[in-house]
């Protein structure tokens, strides 16, 4: 599925000015798609970014014109909740390479008028940060409150705060690491192997051809969203149930009610996600590797930081496990930055950042509350 | 006033205003939110329980989970201005390098002890024959976390080993607080159901 850009009810912000990659490439024509909650007060101090994770898109907290579903941080975001927008200026943006609006490779290349398909470049978490940085300076605010994103979204977080430290006061990754581990590179893998296994991916050039990869797509989802889970959250939901029958049918139907989900799961995420920007997205996550990039220990990366960190991380997630968190959390201490980080106990795998935590609502709104009042919004 | 509550403001009045400290076991941010309050330090805690550590952030602390025993060590020289270990030495494993560490993290470092040596304690295992239980050391011995109980006597003896100065000592007991330039004179070991230590390198 592909979504024309302007064409979802959301903001747009629009610029002819080339966006230098980190692959030494450049994009000429910049769109990222946004929503926003809340007011931008007067000084512009009450302002966050949300970043999104690999399935995410900018319906943070307000109804998916796509799914008809609430938003994907609903719970989290709003009047009166952790991330209140009666206080704060909430911005959420499609990222560079997305598919729900933001320039992508089911853009038009205005080189050739046609989708970009695979000539577009190969993006980075960074490239995905300067795209966010763009439209911050659009909207004339100078200093965020806070940037805050869980997996993937806290991928953005830590570049953020790595290459803009000036603008931001607060950062708080959720659930994620400095580094993609071979685990996540494997499982990334296999989704776009099973993408790319599909005849109708034509080599990335389905748009143009009229097909759709929807079975390569939907078993890579299949496959990510098996990742997002656990053992106990799988065990609870599942078990070992079948599906609308009494017993086997020693055949290769969905026979179990895990089957069934998975195979829902997949078939309605093509509804929503292109496959290309799929390939890209993953791949962005894959080459993020913050020491690398910046060329130092990630205790010499934040060094003296005036940015205050709020780190959490999940007990049951396996993907990104309180670990990987703890690791960001040591180098932060070791640097004398201010840094505050929850280990959430929770046996509902990576997901848990998403699902009802009262706890992890707790330190999120504490924290924000303390910064706010620091900076004096 | 509880005991607890005199042992923080007591604490607090060895604390310089707007510097940055290190609470190592800092609970529920108790001591920190007071710190941050009366002296307006940058102030952060470690403790144990991740439990008490979301209270510490709820509340708008800066806290991380760690253990006081292993994690010391992610602190460079000399980070913090003070460090402060309140009623949390006596539940390492291992006293005498955590204290070494207090002083190589803080310029300064203050200690706070539970005095084994209080007479009522000594009165209780001569009477009773039995691991004293008192209100401040409320635990069996079988349950209890305090596994290096110690007494001023004790405390000053391991400091002067370890070439540490005892600056100040607070000593308390009934309500009734006295303070020292250096270590308290030698009835305080018996007297004294607890004692605060400034301490340097």
């Amino acid at each position: 599925m592909t979504f024309e850009q302007n064409t979802l009810p959301c903001s747009y912000f629009t610029e002819k000015k080339p966006l230098l990659l980190e692959n030494g490439t450049s994009i000429d024509e910049l769109t990222v798609a946004y929503e926003s909650y809340g007011k931008l007060n007067k000084n512009k101090s009450n302002a966050i970014i949300v970043c999104h994770a690999l399935s995410g898109d900018q319906f943070l907290a307000s109804k998916n014109p796509i799914t008809n579903k609430d938003g994907w941080w609903d719970r989290m975001v709003g009047p009166g909740k952790p991330i209140d927008t009666e206080r704060y200026f909430v911005i959420c943006a499609n990222v560079l390479g997305g598919c729900i609006g933001s320039t992508g490779p089911t853009s038009i290349d205005p080189k050739t008028n046609e989708a970009y398909g695979l000539s577009f470049p190969v993006i980075t978490i960074s490239d995905m940060v300067n795209a966010q940085i763009r439209l911050i300076n659009h909207l004339g605010i100078e200093k965020l409150l806070s940037v805050i994103g869980g997996s993937m979204g806290g991928m953005q977080v830590l570049e953020w705060a790595a290459s803009y430290p000036d603008r931001l006061h607060s950062a708080i990754p959720i659930a994620t690491s400095s580094r993609h581990t071979a685990q996540n590179i494997a499982f990334h893998e296999l989704g776009r192997q099973a993408i790319m296994a599909d005849p109708d991916w034509n080599n990335g050039n389905y748009i143009k051809l009229g097909t759709s990869p929807t079975k390569g797509l939907s078993i890579a989802r299949m496959t990510a969203h098996v990742t997002y889970l656990s053992e106990a959250s799988l065990t609870k939901k599942f078990g070992r149930r079948l599906q609308d029958k009494k017993e086997i049918s020693f055949g290769f139907d969905a026979d179990f009610q895990i089957e069934s989900y998975l195979r829902h799961q997949g078939l309605t995420f093509v509804d929503r996600f292109d496959a290309n920007s799929y390939l890209y997205i993953t791949r962005a996550m894959d080459y993020f590797d913050l020491e690398k990039t910046h060329g130092k220990s990630l205790t010499e990366i934040f060094e003296k930081t005036k940015t205050r960190f709020l780190i959490a991380s999940f007990t049951g997630d396996w993907l990104y496990p309180p670990s990987e968190n703890l690791m960001i959390v040591r180098a932060l201490s070791a640097g004398g930055v201010d840094v505050s980080f929850v280990n959430i106990e929770s046996d509902k795998g990576h997901d848990a950042f998403l699902l009802d935590e009262p706890e992890f609502d707790g330190a999120m709104t504490g924290f924000l509350d303390a910064v706010s009042k620091e900076i004096k919004v | 006033m509880s005991n607890k509550r005199i042992d923080l403001e007591l604490i607090t009045s060895l604390v310089d205003r707007e510097t940055r400290v290190l609470d190592i076991g800092c609970g529920n941010g108790e001591l920190l939110d007071s710190l941050k309050r009366k002296r307006k330090v940058i102030g952060q805690g470690l403790e144990l329980k991740q439990e008490r550590v979301n209270q510490c952030v709820a509340r708008g602390l800066s806290a991380i989970q760690g253990d006081a025993d292993k994690d010391l060590g992610l602190y460079p020289n000399q980070s913090f201005d003070c460090v402060i270990l309140s009623q949390t030495i006596q539940a390492t494993g291992q006293p005498k390098l955590i204290l070494t560490e207090l002083i190589r993290i803080g310029k300064k470092a203050i200690v706070s002890i539970p005095n084994f040596g209080y007479w009522k304690i000594r009165l209780s295992l001569a009477i009773n024959g039995k691991m004293p239980v008192t209100k401040k050391l409320a635990h069996n011995w079988h349950d209890t976390p305090n596994i290096h109980l110690c007494t001023i006597l004790d405390f000053i003896n391991l400091c002067k080993e370890l070439n540490i100065k005892i600056e100040k000592t607070i000593i308390l007991s009934s309500n009734k607080t006295k303070s020292y330039n250096g270590i308290p004179n030698k009835f305080s070991n018996l007297f004294s159901e607890e004692a605060i230590f400034l301490i340097k390198s």
